[in-house]
């Protein structure tokens, strides 16, 4: 790839991201649960894994990990939503919002690393 | 304009206002991560995103001052972009035994940081219905 400004680089992975984050967390939706963020969150977090750990550097890397995955995952609606469950009495339901995020999360990224070992 | 034509320009706008918001806020954190660096700065990205969110979802909760155009282009596009989770989740791992304590200072801080944009959104509400 000739040198593009990475700012047009994480700037359209980043677009992108936040397509899809809207996409796939109206798709999966619930009431009364944050499930949309969650599964993004998740999700987001195998795909930026997998550039990681995949040793996907460069502008590659900036389009897919930085723009892409960092755009598609977001903490601001996590806290957002689990604060929000908590004041409204959902007390167990933010709680088990907040653990599994990250239980999740870090499930996944040892699966991308376990894939990939398989894989070299 | 025909009902169904004018619904698809609404939908193109908002798809085009969250790819805006999401391109900036992508970018925004890009800079960030070059000023302060590896989980410091993912930290400082999270807080100041969760701060901002809050301000602007009890600013709308509270006041009719927040439009539904502001909020696609502000909170799903740029700020959800601004901030992130995978980051976060790979730099805890990363941190190894640390982790766990980047984990719950990121939570706190980032429900702190909510809250902290909820008393500032009542604030200035007080302020304009005076």
């Amino acid at each position: 790839m000739t040198a593009i400004d990475p700012a047009h680089v994480v700037g359209t992975g980043g677009a992108i991201g936040a397509l899809l984050r809207q996409y796939v967390s109206q798709a999966v939706a619930v009431e009364e649960y944050p499930l949309g963020t969650f599964a993004v969150n998740v999700l987001g977090s195998f795909v930026l894994a997998l550039v990681a750990f995949g040793g996907v550097g460069g502008q590659l890397g900036l389009l897919l990990g930085t723009g892409l995955a960092g755009s598609f995952t977001t903490f601001s609606t996590f806290s957002y939503e689990t604060v929000r469950l908590w004041e409204t009495g959902e007390r167990l339901r933010a709680t088990v919002n907040a653990v599994s995020s990250i239980v999740g999360a870090v499930l996944t990224i040892g699966l991308a690393r376990w894939l990939l070992a398989g894989l070299g | 304009m025909p009902e169904g034509a004018s619904q698809a320009v609404r939908t193109i706008e908002s798809l085009v206002l969250v790819a805006i918001g999401g391109f900036a806020g992508a970018n925004l954190r890009f800079a960030a991560g070059n000023v302060v660096a590896g989980p410091a700065g993912t930290l400082l990205v999270n807080v100041v995103g969760s701060f901002a969110l809050g301000f602007l979802l009890y600013e709308a909760r509270y006041s009719a001052v927040v439009s539904q155009r502001t909020h696609v282009v502000v909170a799903t596009g740029f700020l959800s972009s601004f901030t992130t989770y995978s980051t976060f989740a790979l730099e805890a791992i990363e941190l190894g035994v640390t982790g766990g304590a980047y984990v719950g200072a990121s939570y706190a801080l980032g429900f702190a940081a909510v809250l902290v944009g909820r008393r500032l959104a009542l604030l200035v509400d007080r302020g304009w219905s005076r």
